[in-house]
């Protein structure tokens, strides 16, 4: 089957298309040149259609809709937008749309995005008309819940639907944590024991981590993994402790990251690159040499795939949208950096190539068939 | 009889490449209501959820600089709207 990586960056929307061998890829592109692209991603449900949230250093956030596989796309003619406020109340605007999902497979026209500020929106159109998720949005207790933020303001992403159940969803802000719902966003509990928060007075918050990056595995739903500010962690539910599997990383490469992705059918198998989250968090490959960790027992161990990266002096940085796996029996994962490299593995990472370079500062890789 | 408003390049697509386009209204809101219509799309680009002019964005009527969606705009004005481009 030919593949499509989406590549989202700061300046604009590219394309790498390969055929069925991935032998070799071809770039196309800018769509949307100068355009802020945060993520891209494929509708399973009808695989020509696509949403891609955008905007413009200036411009504010939007979303838009291809369903022709990205040949043309049509706006959106309401942006996820927070409800107006009352009077003395929080006036929140969204500034980016950050994260998309897909919604359950028998809701065949349901998205979701995630915001910054942290919001949760939905769409019962295909994306065309978006409403905020009052359930969340207006929570009384979101204010503490995404109280810290970043240095970018607090964001919205990992929004999950259970497949086996369009009511469970799962969603998580950084800085803020992971939050579950069972009654399709109008209730949320945090879901956040066992993760660190080395940055908090108190270890064991119910709220206030950071989660980076959380994935399910699309055929064993009751597993979770999470890509955390302070480690990597896997949650087998109806458990609500996550168990840190980044504790068996090699000590001097550590557990720090931003993406966590997963095998497309075996739920044990889980790819990181891991990132410095020393002193002053450089947050680039350690010691300047690039590498993937595989786990392939659930977290159990890992192994160190570089074989093809570079061997010294390549200060990576792979933002949380910016790793993917394509469906392959041994599937390809591929990664771009925000130096604008897009490198891809084969055979399940076992050997790297780059596949583009010299493209802005990418913020998502994200597979199409 | 209305105003002419100037569109800065980054909104152009929404007005089939057109630099300057005619509306009408007797105060900003109105007239970015006019050009919505016109444009669709194009005002929320400019004007977020909570009715604030969005950052590095700037209206001016005439040559002074509107700070509120309330400001009067008259027959025969030139709205501007400007994008302070900023930034690599």
């Amino acid at each position: 089957m030919a593949a499509t990586l989406w590549i989202g960056t700061r300046k604009g929307l590219f394309a790498l298309r390969a055929g069925a061998a991935r032998g070799a890829w071809k770039l196309s592109g800018p769509q949307f040149l100068g355009h802020t692209i945060h993520h891209v991603v494929q509708d399973l449900r009808d695989p020509r259609a696509l949403l891609m949230a955008a905007k413009t250093g200036h411009l504010g956030p939007t979303v838009y809709r291809s369903d022709d596989r990205g040949r043309s796309w049509r706006e959106a003619s309401e942006p996820p937008a927070f409800r107006k406020a009352a009077e003395g109340e929080e006036a929140r605007a969204v500034q980016r749309v950050f994260w998309l999902t897909a919604g359950h497979a028998t809701q065949a026209a349901t998205w979701y995005a995630g915001s910054s500020p942290a919001g949760l929106f939905r769409s019962t159109d295909g994306g065309d008309h978006w409403q905020p998720v009052a359930g969340f949005n207006d929570h009384p207790m979101r204010p503490k819940w995404a109280a810290l933020g970043t240095p970018d303001g607090e964001f919205l992403h990992s929004i999950l639907v259970d497949p086996r159940d369009p009511a469970h969803l799962y969603i998580a802000i950084s800085i803020g944590g992971v939050f579950e719902s069972t009654d399709a966003g109008s209730s949320w509990t945090p879901l956040n024991q066992g993760c660190a928060a080395d940055f908090l007075p108190d270890a064991e918050v119910p709220f206030g981590h950071d989660p980076h990056c959380v994935v399910q595995h699309p055929r064993l739903p009751d597993r979770l993994y999470q890509q955390n500010h302070c480690g990597i962690y896997r949650l087998d539910r109806p458990g609500r402790r996550w168990q840190r599997i980044g504790a068996s990383m090699p000590k001097k490469i550590g557990d720090v990251g931003f993406p966590i992705v997963l095998h497309p059918r075996d739920p044990d198998t889980a790819w990181v690159l891991p990132m410095d989250g020393q002193t002053v968090w450089p947050r680039t490959s350690i010691d300047g040499k690039p590498a993937v960790y595989v786990t392939r027992d659930g977290g159990a161990t890992w192994r160190r795939k570089d074989q093809g990266l570079p061997r010294s002096q390549a200060w990576f940085t792979v933002l949380r949208q910016a790793m993917c796996t394509d469906a392959r029996t041994q599937p390809g994962v591929y990664f771009g950096t925000t130096a604008g490299e897009v490198w891809a593995g084969r055979n399940a990472g076992e050997r790297w190539h780059c596949i583009a370079r010299h493209l802005p500062e990418i913020y998502s890789v994200s597979y199409a068939h | 009889m209305g105003c002419t408003v100037r569109i800065a390049s980054p909104l152009r697509s929404y007005t089939a490449g057109a630099a300057t386009l005619a509306a009408r209204g007797s105060t900003l809101a109105e007239v970015l209501a006019h050009l919505e219509q016109r444009c669709p799309g194009i005002r929320f680009r400019m004007i977020d959820e909570q009715n604030r002019i969005r950052p590095h964005l700037r209206l001016f009527v005439n040559t002074s600089e509107a700070l509120e969606l309330s400001a009067s705009v008259r027959d025969g004005d030139t709205v501007h709207i400007i994008c302070a481009l900023s930034g690599g």
